[in-house]
């Protein structure tokens, strides 16, 4: 069983944890996980290690989740790789932005371990 | 054409919009029901303090209030670790809490999604402090329990474009 390696970028340790826990519940139980507390934190760690599959959060100090996304692509780091977004932000306008920025599903807070298995897993899945 | 919430400002302050709020954030979040009770929140000798500040169409806060102890119980619900004291970890989990009722509240009402930010929680821990508020525009202020645990959460406009 191929290890995933996962990277969960948000300000908040515990909802890093939580994410963690969500998705080693949605079935994926051979992960590996990096941890980032914001973009650009986020962005030097996929300048050394691969990833698999990338969660983010949108409001964090530093660099944003949609401006982490956009230097995803303007620096071609983790090419191919599906990032969805985990945020509090839950208006059109925000997901389309996401959309447009790069971002292959969008997870609203609060949220159940089922909602991440649903978004998340066929991403993994098409990999 | 120019999104105005005044006039909309009945649905914004609808009291119950908090309620499913919280409902929905302590369900999906740490797995249990609560339910909004009369009367302010009976506080320990130590308090935690959340707040999440709104900007932009609305101008305010939500503030989550509770004990120590409920705080305790509150990370430890959502994290599934045990705490003996409020430690950074409780800290942080206090100050997501009071990101995802706030952000849960606001999304409740479609032009206040899309044309209000959310701050970056702070987190105030101590005794005897009291938040006082200048003239708001409304203020819901409300308690609830879950299990024997009692927390507050309040939200506070000071501005409506």
């Amino acid at each position: 069983m191929r290890e995933i390696r996962t990277l969960i970028v948000d300000d908040s340790s515990v909802m890093r944890k939580i994410v963690e826990r969500s998705l080693r519940q949605a079935g994926l139980d051979t992960l590996v996980v990096y941890e980032a507390g914001n973009g650009a934190e986020g962005l030097d760690l996929l300048k050394s290690k691969p990833v698999d599959l990338i969660l983010s959060d949108i409001n964090m100090p530093a660099m944003d989740g949609l401006e982490f996304l956009r230097q995803i692509r303007a620096q071609k780091l983790a090419p191919g790789v599906p990032v969805v977004m985990i945020t509090t932000e839950s208006s059109e306008e925000h997901v389309k932005q996401a959309i447009l920025a790069g971002a292959r599903g969008y997870i609203r807070k609060p949220f159940t371990a089922e909602q991440v298995k649903e978004r998340v897993l066929p991403l993994v899945n098409a990999a | 054409m120019a999104v105005s919430l005044r006039e909309s400002v009945q649905l914004v302050s609808d009291p119950r919009n908090l309620d499913a709020s919280v409902e929905e954030v302590f369900r999906l979040m740490l797995g249990v029901n609560c339910w909004r009770v009369p009367g302010p929140v009976v506080l320990e000798q130590e308090s935690m303090t959340a707040v999440v500040g709104f900007g932009g169409l609305l101008s305010g806060a939500c503030v989550f209030k509770s004990g120590s102890s409920t705080a305790i119980k509150i990370a430890a619900h959502m994290t599934g670790m045990e705490f003996s004291e409020v430690d950074d970890t409780v800290k942080d989990g206090i100050g997501e809490l009071c990101n995802m009722l706030a952000g849960s509240w606001k999304g409740r009402v479609p032009d206040l999604a899309a044309n209000c930010g959310l701050s970056v929680p702070a987190v105030i821990t101590g005794r005897d402090y009291h938040l006082h508020v200048q003239a708001p525009e409304f203020k819901l202020d409300h308690t609830y329990r879950f299990d024997d645990a009692s927390f507050a959460v309040t939200i506070i406009c000071d501005g409506l474009q």
